[in-house]
């Protein structure tokens, strides 16, 4: 077998186990829950009989590993429990599932990280491009200076600043993002606007600093000078000598920030009150919702996961040195 | 060095070579790296002395108290209240100042929470390589492939919101990247000779790791405590602007932003109260460039590390 098939099988199984250990680790943050949670979930005046028919429900008087191995199944079935709020004292029971809650919620979040990396990806991949061959000019320079200032700032004040400038004083965009199931395709662009251009702000910057790093780093090693020194183009030593060891820093680039947008998918859903997966996870975070809680970090811990996972991957297929062993 | 008053003519080498050098003190040697450093560090600098000074000084300088309460809630800019008042009528500059205090002193007992962790177990680990060593970086691994405002999320969900479980939270998840760097550079340094004459002389663990090892990985944990200083004021920022961080009534820069976010709609009648909610983000944002600056210019001058080759 081609050796490279053991290094990303090997590669796969990783990922594989350490997405068991993260589910794990979200499950068990249930069994960490204060003593007296039934109380705190269904009202002061819960009775007792209700409170005991609630822990029974989330199988707390079962062990442990018994309840992960049912829980992790139901999830693998698509079933992710059922919501805390809308219960009530009385044991009347209005809670719904939590696949419910979240599935168009989720399509929601993946639209809008979706056409924020159509369009961030191919532009930070040029800008660092650019700024690595044109390395020191102004700019270069003024890319760099943009960017970190980009970096450093929170998201909420590159989103709050574009609110300002594009809804509030030049009122171009909705600075609400609400977008409903039955909106046309260019409207819902329209709406998301502004989410997405913040996201792309933030992203680029991450994604073109790192870009130039990386090509700069390759175009320091010694066979770059080598091909300089024997009278290769510019062009060539760029598409045919620097580009195929480039790809693989380029896709950890790109499937790093992709998980980063991840992380800022949550603060932007917030400002601009669009209806994703990021600002339910926060409504139930101060609600206490734990089992929605719990599928929301999931699916975020997930995409996380897998987009590491595949940008190993990719850097492991594109490797020349593996791709031809000696 | 000779002395500068000779004349070239009376220059001898045996008086160059006897001339007594004289030590710089340690103030001289600061004051040249800093004489050297480049504007954009001094920027940094002064932007973060600026910073301590007001936070240090918060209740001399606020003009009111932290959570008094005036009549006019979302009072425009005048001169009782420079910057307005806030939805409940608070005075917002009163409650940047002390927010300067509240969110850059719990973001300095996170980070050097997490130093003690993170660098702790990281030393340990560097000497120890056995089990120990394993199974804190596989712990380390699984940790950091959660993603860090995602797992604070859900550990919030669990414990009360306080200022305590708060810097304890984030303390532990940062920990992970400062027990990395400092259980990398440390495993170079344990395997010198001089550390392993100091455990053939008997000295314990902890005597080790403080004379030996620590002055010797000192550079990039200096450097590493800034931006993760940076880092975890950007988190608890967000923490409090998403809600889940620091409560009311401590003013604090995350929480002023959500409060007052809808004043912006109101921009184009009064631009001043649209730029209000930006005032404390923008705090936040030009404490974490004034880092940066000065991370970057520390990094260069100790490690010679560059970004060009």
């Amino acid at each position: 077998m081609h050796p490279i098939f053991i290094t990303i099988i090997k590669r796969l199984a990783l990922g594989l186990v350490t997405l068991f250990v993260v589910s794990a680790i979200i499950f068990s943050s249930v069994t960490l829950l204060p003593g007296d949670f039934g109380e705190a979930v269904l009202g002061q005046a819960a009775t007792e009989e209700t409170v005991a028919a609630f822990r029974e429900e989330l199988g707390l008087d079962k062990p442990a590993v018994l309840r992960y191995f049912e829980w992790a199944g139901a999830v693998l079935k698509g079933d992710l429990g059922t919501s805390f709020s809308g219960r009530s004292a009385s044991g009347v029971d209005r809670s719904r599932s939590v696949a419910e809650m979240i599935w168009p919620r989720l399509k929601n979040t993946l639209f809008l990280a979706g056409v924020t990396a159509l369009i961030a990806v191919p532009l930070a991949i040029i800008l660092g491009l650019s700024a690595a061959l044109y390395r020191n000019t102004w700019y270069d320079r003024s890319i760099n200076a943009t960017t970190l200032t980009t970096i450093s700032m929170p998201e909420f004040f590159v989103a709050y600043v574009l609110i300002l400038l594009l809804s509030s004083l030049w009122k171009a965009f909705p600075s609400l993002a609400t977008v409903d199931p039955g909106m046309l395709l260019g409207e819902r662009l329209y709406r998301i606007a502004l989410p997405a251009f913040t996201l792309t702000l933030i992203i680029v910057a991450h994604m073109m600093r790192m870009t130039r790093a990386a090509i700069i780093n390759l175009l320091a090693s010694p066979y770059i000078e080598m091909a300089r020194l024997k009278g290769a183009s510019r062009s060539e030593i760029i598409l045919k000598h620097a580009l195929p060891n480039a790809w693989a820093p380029i896709a950890t680039v790109v499937a790093f920030n992709l998980a980063y947008l991840v992380v800022g998918v949550v603060v932007v859903e917030v400002v601009f009150v669009y209806p994703g997966v990021g600002q339910l996870m926060v409504d139930s975070v101060t609600s206490r919702d734990i089992p929605v809680v719990q599928a929301c970090a999931l699916i975020f811990a997930g995409t996380y996961i897998i987009l590491n996972l595949i940008a190993d991957v990719i850097g492991i297929v594109t490797n020349p040195r593996l791709l031809h062993p000696r | 060095m000779s002395d500068s008053t000779q004349s070239p003519s009376d220059y001898t080498a045996s008086s160059e070579v006897g001339a007594v050098r004289k030590r710089r003190t340690r103030r001289e040697r600061w004051w040249l790296a800093l004489k050297k450093a480049p504007v954009s560090a001094w920027f940094g600098m002064l932007v973060i002395a600026g910073y301590v000074f007001v936070a240090v000084f918060a209740p001399l300088l606020a003009p009111y108290g932290e959570a008094e309460i005036f009549p006019t809630p979302f009072a425009p800019w005048d001169a009782t209240h420079q910057f307005g008042t806030d939805q409940i009528g608070r005075d917002i500059l009163t409650r940047m100042i002390y927010g300067a205090r509240n969110t850059m002193g719990i973001a300095l007992v996170t980070t050097l929470l997490s130093f003690l962790i993170g660098g702790g177990l990281g030393l340990i680990a560097a000497i120890n390589r056995s089990w120990l060593d394993q199974l804190l970086s596989r712990m380390t691994d699984v940790i950091m492939a959660i993603p860090s405002l995602i797992f604070a999320l859900m550990l919030l969900s669990i414990f009360k919101p306080s200022v305590a479980s708060l810097i304890f939270i984030i303390a532990v998840l940062d920990s992970t990247r400062v027990f990395r760097l400092t259980r990398s550079v440390a495993i170079n340094v344990v395997v010198m000779d001089y550390v392993e004459a100091a455990r053939l002389r008997g000295e314990k663990l902890s005597w080790i790791m403080r004379h030996e090892i620590l002055p010797n990985i000192m550079p990039p944990l200096v450097a590493e405590f800034g931006l993760r200083f940076s880092f975890v004021f950007l988190t608890i920022a967000s923490l409090s602007f998403l809600g889940v961080g620091i409560q009311p009534p401590t003013a604090d820069w995350g929480s002023m932003v959500r409060e007052n976010a809808s004043l912006i709609q109101f921009a184009q009648y009064d631009i001043k109260a649209g730029i209000t909610p930006l005032l404390p983000a923008a705090a936040i944002g030009l404490l974490t460039v004034a880092v940066n600056f000065v991370v970057d210019w520390f990094l260069h001058k100790s490690s010679g590390l560059r970004d060009e080759h």
